[in-house]
């Protein structure tokens, strides 16, 4: 029996190895929980992308859930991104607010204008201080806040149409089965 | 040999002029990402801003410190722990202001807590387990030895390993 010892051991190592490889194929490596969710969103005041003169904060949201989508022009993967929001975006039953991260407001307009805009309200963080608070590592990035203005669920990387129908729909459902605020 | 000793010294120092010029130009390069124009108070805080960022942990480029970084989000992150410190936070109060927002991904040194006791005190397990082996192993070593032994023929049940 002792003999078989180091061979125990080294099926062990084995077992050990396929689940380290199967563990890293079953989620994003790079993806980093927000520890945001199920906590009230930051407070913030933002200018509205095509007038300025005009802020929205979170307080003026509260009452109705919405979807806050980080984008930018500059950002590859919302281009990706921006062709499913165009087809799905109104499907899902909430509005969509669009959060322009670090981007210069004219290649925003122009980005907008040129492949569509699928959003009911677009804010602009130039600075990408508010972003800070919302804890945006990289765009786009998504997160649902719901009417008492917390924080249910966040989506890093591009909404595909199969985030969207297993994730996304299913949260936004839960959310009206809930008491009105 | 066909150069003569006074042209292969006059190689080498030409060599080893263009070496130190290299290393000077990619130092500076290294030097030159490295500084944020950062207005500090005094050296004190520019140490401690540089020891703080280095515990931090960059979000984009996952295996780089805030300190290191190059990209857009640390240098921000970095502006975000210099007005920190300018408010008069402490180390910890900035740290937790991060990890409020970012989790405890951005601390190189997780806390010791129910999810990382494992990371913490498995290796020290392991080793312990490793080192409770070779004391049994050795000691049962000892005593066979030590036993008379009855016949000095080998074995053949291939248990002495």
């Amino acid at each position: 029996m002792s003999r078989l010892l180091p061979f125990f051991g080294f099926l062990l190592l084995v077992v050990l190895f396929g689940f380290g490889i199967w563990w890293n194929t079953q989620h994003d490596q790079r993806e980093v929980p927000s520890p945001l969710i199920n906590k009230p969103a930051p407070a913030f005041a933002l200018p509205k992308l095509d007038d300025p003169s005009q802020t929205v904060s979170r307080d003026t949201l509260l009452g109705k859930p919405y979807l806050i989508n980080v984008f930018a022009s500059w950002c590859i993967a919302c281009g990706e991104e921006h062709p499913v929001l165009m087809t799905q975006g109104k499907s899902i039953g909430v509005p969509i607010i669009g959060y322009n991260y670090k981007d210069a407001p004219d290649d925003a307009k122009a980005w907008l204008a040129q492949h569509g805009n699928p959003y009911d309200l677009v804010i602009a963080d130039q600075e990408g201080r508010t972003a800070i608070d919302f804890g945006v590592y990289g765009a786009p990035e998504s997160f649902l806040v719901d009417g008492k203005g917390v924080i249910r669920y966040k989506r890093i990387g591009p909404l595909t149409p199969e985030a969207i129908e297993k994730e996304l729909k299913p949260a936004i459902a839960a959310l009206a089965k809930e008491p009105a605020p | 040999m066909r150069d003569k000793p006074t042209q292969r010294r006059y190689r080498h120092r030409v060599l080893g002029a263009l070496l130190q010029w290299g290393l000077l130009l990619f130092s500076s390069i290294a030097f030159a990402q490295a500084i944020d124009p950062l207005p500090f108070k005094d050296h004190a805080q520019e140490v401690r801003f540089q020891a703080l960022t280095r515990e931090l942990r960059c979000l984009v480029c996952q295996n780089e410190n805030l300190a290191d970084s190059n990209a857009d989000l640390a240098r921000d992150l970095r502006h975000e722990v210099f007005d920190l410190m300018q408010q008069g936070k402490s180390d910890e109060e900035i740290k937790q202001y991060l990890v409020d927002r970012y989790s405890d991904f951005v601390l190189y040194d997780p806390p010791v807590q129910g999810s990382t006791v494992l990371l913490w005190f498995g290796p020290l397990a392991i080793l312990l387990a490793g080192a409770a082996v070779v004391i049994v192993t050795v000691r049962r070593r000892g005593r066979a030895a030590q036993a008379p032994t009855v016949d000095d023929k080998p074995n053949d049940e291939g248990d002495d390993w």
